[in-house]
């Protein structure tokens, strides 16, 4: 037979070096390949058209207005604070779908990493478009979902601050609880203490409680004409006090950079603006305190690509969530050059556990193939204790329907086994990125780095479902505890009615269960396209790891 | 002279001082290390550090910039050669190199000055005399009337024996005032009268000479050489028909559409000319062709190297300077004329830093990017500068020579044309793209050059604004160019980026790939380049573009105020600033300069045959934030409406209207000095003259405000 593909080339050569490389078993002419390639496609295309629509920010109108005001959008803002040509990987574009009454682009706030002069950033930015930027109680949830994510990576934070304030019709939402509007100025003040640096850029109207972003920020820069900064505007002025006074000479750029100290650096334009932005991350000099150590040395700055084509992985997750798929089909395209050396492969084998690099970087993977039993489970804890011992980051594959019930389970102590992965977990202190790949329920989804166990990132496939069980089996059992409930009271439940009964719940499940409600919801980073699930991995890892190592330390686990 | 003089500089010269500057100091020590000969350079305070004074052995600081101090100072030059111990001196081209008085002053000193005896140089520099000489030995001269007798009759006699059409010339007096062409027997006794009229109207004195009027002429002229024995030869002719401003820009050896008995005739005329004033060393004899009767005329003689002498030198096979020193120590010529080689076709090209539209005005600045063709058997260039050079106000503007050569004329001129067009320099504004179009001009490639070439062709040698054909096309080149540009820009920032986080962290590497990540969505940026276009005095345009990186790393480069597709650019670098670009399956090399000047990026682009000229704002890293002193960088880079600058570096010669005074539109305002130019200044609006300080004597830089116009209410 010849060989045509240089891949298989690399492939043989490599086969006879290292037993480690995956081999390919996707097959590409298969019916069921044909059949999830086209139901990914329409998955694809309906992200795609949700996600034109965020783009184009808050409505033409809009757009138009803030152009006019010589202001760019939030997006365009970012951009030219990144070093030209870089990267940004931009958070829970879809946050805010279909969640309230009205449209809400990404929740009216940009939130996302990139570099500006070699520095990895976390971005924060406004959108005026969208409803003047202020704050519903999912755009604090996206700030403070960003500033969980600077606080846990050491991240320099960049605000772009261009907002109403609070939306004050959902004030009770916005305004009183622990994770709300004032969450943003502690989390800055904290964050500062600890020396990540807040800074401040403001490029719009900064009002009321807004106003603190600048003012609790390092180092703050203020744009002429636009921007402005006060607890009360002209208007809350003259009611409450009578004096007349315009926007700008209450609390224009002027006002605050040569009066009130309120602000730092004067800005002529928003372009100068962006540019004083730069300089301030330029001048950072954190010296001392980033960390290269942790795992640098074991960096390899050359990378092979996976063998097999990243496209593929559009093809692989299956359209019916029962059917089962091999998750190594999906690791084989996420590493460098295939190559994953599995750790107990022969045990516990429902848990694919292992090494690989990403990117050139050293991790840990751990992926299902299947219910998790309790040999999985053991599997699963122990690698992620191998892995914290050498400051390994973990990257979790979730496919996952749980852990396996029934009485021999039980005796077999499956709820001691899953408490010890749990435990593993949520104590391992090296940086955890989880993908949805498939199916995320029950306890699987706390064993295998779900939304509660504060992952450092966490990514769906358009394709996921997140609940406590599958919509069937909740549907069985809230119909037997319903009909005994009815059969208490005397009444009898027909045949339609329990059908009708089940038909709702699994209705509701399915709903709840969607990929659009979680990332509405901020359960999640994002949905992204299975075929960018190797470079965002990387990128996650990159940021996660500008961290210094943590030592872990595991609470009782037990035996 | 007497061969008496001659015996006290018969040592053999074993160093030279080359009283010269740029190129052809460096030609000449080129030569002379060759040969084993030591060389001295003289220099003034604005050649410190320039490349001929780095070529030569030694070097000695002669004066102030100002050429009549340093390189035109006989005194100190003379001086610098008996301090160093040269036995020689070599004065180039322009500066001493015609002045008798200096070569007396040399042999006075015992020195050996490179060149003709000094009688000759005399002979030659008076025009009047020199053609006495030559009409005497029977050189053929422009026919006509110099005679006192001033009766119309009789000088319509003469006319008729000249031979229609005639030039009437008042003899004194200029500016063309007086002077005129007649066509045809029956208009001359009106033109004549009309001619005596004016003169004595306009300078007291009307006596008229006749002239035969060339209509179009052509100037060739005969390379000589001559030994201290009385050998003389010619090493054939050389065509410099193609001319601006009275100065050569292209010349070509051997003349094209040139017969060999017409050949030689020119030759033997030469001889002749050079053998009446018993001249040695090199020299050139040049004459007026006239294309329509084949006639050749004597018109003066140059007694020096010349500037084009490289054309000669490609098709004889020899090397001038070293003939000139071999001369200088005595010897004799090393060959006959029966034996001098004659072999293909030789082009030179002459690149000046000067300002084509307006009106070719010599320029000066930075050679910021500097990179000529590379040199072969078959390709020279001769230059006196390198990059990061000033080509200074103070000199002749002139960058470099190209001198091509081929088997033939046709060869030659593909060669000439390729070299022009790889030929790179950015920094000043230049002659090359003018040198491409004169080179591709059909009238050039059939070789039918004359005198008056470039104001004959004008309409194809200039873009003519009101053809809205030829100027969109130069616009939809530029475009072209332009889009371009934005790619290799993103390409130049990418790996600067990418190799910069190598050295300080290759840990965040990922973020630098190509093309860069965004979730759902490519990311997209803006470059607005400002195209110079260099034909069109009314300056320059905004091209604003959208760039989208491609997710297989091209960049999809559209207009950003236009709804066209936009064209899908891959670009893969091959060196510093060169670039392999494909478009369409198309693929090309591309070649960028990009240097930054009072606060705008400049950038300049070579490709194909073509060659432009971006500016781009340094709109980003600003980092004055004073509120009160920032301007943007559009405000700093030009002057309020009304303000009038400096159209070139150059000294102020007269200053004709007082600051504050009343002027009208176009009322001459200053003059200006450059080179071996006048320019007047003119207002640009009726209005009264602000802020006129300028004086007579003073220097003034390319750009600089002169004064501004107030219109008055």
């Amino acid at each position: 037979w010849t060989i045509a593909n240089p891949n298989q080339i690399r492939l043989l050569q490599k086969c006879n070096f290292s037993s480690g490389v995956l081999p390919n078993n996707v097959d590409r002419n298969s019916e069921a390949f044909a059949r999830n390639s086209m139901a990914m496609e329409s998955l694809i295309s309906q992200l795609q058209s949700h996600i034109q629509k965020v783009l184009a920010g808050g409505g033409e109108e809009a757009v138009k207005r803030n152009q006019s005001r010589n202001k760019l959008l939030p997006r365009e803002r970012v951009d030219r604070l990144l070093d030209p040509g870089s990267s940004f990987l931009e958070l829970s574009q879809l946050a805010g779908h279909e969640l309230y009454e009205e449209p809400l682009p990404s929740g009216g706030i940009v939130t996302g990493i990139g570099p500006v002069h070699g520095r990895l950033c976390m971005f924060v930015a406004n959108d005026p478009t969208v409803k003047g930027g202020t704050y519903y109680p999912i755009t604090v949830k996206k700030h403070l979902r960003a500033q969980e994510i600077a606080a846990q990576c050491k991240l320099p934070c960049i605000y772009l601050v261009d907002s109403g304030g609070a939306f004050l019709p959902k004030q009770a939402e916005v305004f009183p609880d622990r994770d709300n509007f004032g969450r943003i100025f502690y989390n800055q003040a904290v964050m500062s203490a600890e020396g990540i640096p807040q800074i401040a850029l403001v490029l719009g109207s900064c009002t009321a409680g807004g106003a603190y972003i600048p003012a609790m920020a390092d180092e703050s820069v203020m744009v002429k004409g636009n921007g402005t900064i006060f607890l009360a505007g002209p208007p809350l002025v003259k009611a409450a006090t009578g004096e007349e006074v315009t926007a700008e000479d209450l609390g224009g750029a002027t006002v605050h950079c040569k009066t009130s100290g309120v602000s730092d650096y004067f800005a002529q334009d928003e372009l100068h603006g962006l540019a004083l932005g730069r300089n301030i991350v330029k001048n950072l000099h954190m010296a001392g305190k980033e960390s290269m150590a942790m795992g640098s040395q074991n960096n390899s700055l050359d990378y092979e690509e996976p063998l097999y084509d990243v496209k593929e992985l559009r093809s692989i997750a299956p359209v019916d969530l029962k059917q089962s798929f091999d998750i190594r089909s999906v690791i084989a395209r996420i590493v460098d050059g295939s190559e994953f050396d599995e750790f107990k492969k022969l045990y516990g084998t429902t848990l694919v556990t292992g090494f690989a690099r990403i990117f050139g970087r050293p991790v840990g993977i751990i992926g299902n193939n299947g219910i998790l039993f309790n040999e999985s489970a053991l599997k699963g804890a122990h690698f992620i204790e191998l892995c914290t011992q050498r400051n390994i980051p973990l990257v979790f594959l979730q496919n996952i329907t749980g852990f396996m019930v029934g009485s021999r389970s039980e005796a077999n102590g499956i709820a001691k086994s899953g408490a010890k992965m749990v435990m593993a977990v949520s104590c391992a202190k090296v940086p955890k990125v989880t993908i949805i790949v498939g199916g995320s329920f029950g306890a699987g989804n706390y064993a295998m780095c779900g939304r509660a166990y504060s992952p450092d990132f966490m990514f769906l496939w358009p394709n996921a479902q997140i609940s406590v069980m599958g919509g069937a089996q909740a549907a069985g059992v809230l119909s037997q505890i319903e009909k005994a409930n009815k059969k208490k009271q005397g009444i009898q439940w027909t045949k339609e009615e329990e059908e009708s009964f089940k038909t709702k719940v699994v209705e509701a499940y399915e709903k709840e269960g969607n990929a659009y409600y979680s990332t509405a919801r901020l359960w999640d980073d994002g949905i992204i396209d299975p075929a960018d699930t190797r470079k965002i991995i990387g990128l996650c890892i990159s940021a996660s790891m500008n961290r210094p190592p943590e030592p872990t330390k595991f609470g009782v686990f037990r035996m | 002279d007497s061969p008496a003089i001659e015996k006290t500089t018969t040592q053999r010269i074993e160093k030279i001082l080359v009283a010269n500057r740029g190129e052809i100091a460096c030609r000449i020590m080129r030569t002379a290390r060759r040969l084993g000969i030591r060389t001295v350079a003289v220099y003034s305070d604005a050649d410190r550090d320039s490349l001929h004074v780095k070529s030569a052995d030694e070097a000695v600081h002669i004066g102030p910039p100002l050429a009549r101090l340093s390189y035109l100072n006989g005194s100190a030059i003379v001086e610098a050669a008996i301090r160093t111990g040269a036995q020689a001196i070599h004065p180039g081209y322009g500066f001493l190199s015609e002045s008798a008085n200096f070569a007396q002053l040399c042999n006075d000193k015992g020195l050996n000055f490179i060149g003709p005896p000094a009688s000759a140089i005399r002979d030659m520099g008076d025009k009047s005399a020199s053609k006495r000489i030559m009409g005497a030995a029977g050189v053929p001269l422009v026919p006509g009337y110099h005679g006192s007798e001033q009766d119309v009759d009789l000088m319509k006699l003469e006319a008729d024996k000249i031979g229609y059409p005639i030039l009437i010339k008042p003899t004194h007096g200029g500016g063309g005032k007086g002077m005129r062409t007649v066509q045809s027997h029956d208009e001359f006794v009106d033109s004549f009268l009309g001619a005596q009229r004016e003169a004595a109207a306009s300078f007291g004195i009307n006596t008229i000479l006749l002239e035969k009027y060339i209509t179009q002429p052509r100037h060739i002229e005969v390379q000589i050489f001559g030994d201290k024995n009385g050998n003389i030869l010619h090493l054939y002719e050389r065509d410099c028909s193609v001319q601006r401003r009275h100065q050569k820009i292209i010349e070509e050896a051997p003349a094209p559409n040139v017969k060999d008995d017409f050949r030689s005739h020119l030759g033997q005329a030469a001889v002749s000319a050079a053998k009446a004033v018993g001249y040695y060393n090199a020299g050139t004899v040049e004459f007026i062709v006239d294309t329509v009767s084949g006639q050749f005329y004597f018109m003066e003689m140059n007694t020096r190297l010349q500037v084009e002498h490289p054309v000669t030198e490609m098709i004889v096979s020899q090397d001038l300077v070293e003939w000139q020193i071999r001369v200088a120590n005595g010897e004799p010529l090393p060959i006959n004329q029966s034996q001098v080689p004659f072999h293909g076709h030789a082009f030179e090209a002459r690149i000046y830093a000067e300002n084509v539209p307006k009106g070719f005005l010599p320029a000066s600045g930075i050679l910021h990017h500097y990179c000529p063709v590379p040199v072969s058997s078959t390709v020279r260039v001769e230059t006196g500068v390198e990059q990061g050079d000033t080509v200074s106000m103070h000199y002749d503007p002139m960058i470099a020579k190209l001198v091509v050569w081929g088997e033939n004329r046709a060869s030659a001129l593909v060669k000439l044309k390729d070299c022009l067009s790889n030929f790179q320099v950015a920094g000043v504004p230049t002659n090359i793209t003018f040198l491409q179009k004169l080179a591709n001009h059909q009238a050039f490639e059939d070789g039918d050059v004359e005198t008056h070439f470039i104001d004959r062709h004008r309409d194809d040698l200039f873009v003519d604004l009101k053809n809205s054909v030829v100027v969109q096309e130069a616009y939809n080149t530029a475009t072209l160019s332009a889009s371009f540009v934005a790619a290799c820009l993103c390409e130049i920032e990418h790996y600067a980026l990418k190799e910069s986080c190598h050295v300080g962290r290759g840990f965040h590497s990922i973020w630098y790939s190509h093309s860069p990540f965004r979730v759902h969505h490519h990311a997209m940026r803006t470059i607005e380049l400002e195209w110079d276009n260099e034909f069109d005095s009314a300056g320059s345009k905004l091209l604003p573009f959208s760039i989208t990186y491609q997710p297989d790393g091209s960049y999809l480069v559209k207009m950003a105020d236009n709804a066209s597709l936009g064209l899908e650019i891959k670009v893969t670098q091959l060196g510093n600033q060169d670039f392999r670009v494909e478009v369409d399956g198309v693929s090309t090399n591309v070649s960028l300069a990009v240097y930054s000047k009072d606060q705008i990026t400049h950038i300049h682009t070579w490709h194909g045959s073509h060659h432009h000229h971006f500016k781009q704002k340094l709109g980003l890293d600003v980092s004055d934030d004073d509120e009160t002193q920032h301007k943007t960088s559009f405000e700093i880079s030009s002057h309020p409406p009304g303000t009038v600058v400096a159209p070139m570096a150059g000294l102020i010669v007269k200053v004709l209207v007082k600051d504050g005074a009343k002027v009208e539109e176009g009322q001459p305002i200053l003059i200006l000095e450059a080179m071996k130019m006048e320019h007047v200044v003119k207002a640009p609006s009726a209005g009264s003259v602000q802020g006129l300080q300028v004086t007579v004597g003073q220097q003034v830089s390319d750009g600089s405000v002169l004064f501004s116009m107030k219109d008055s209410m």
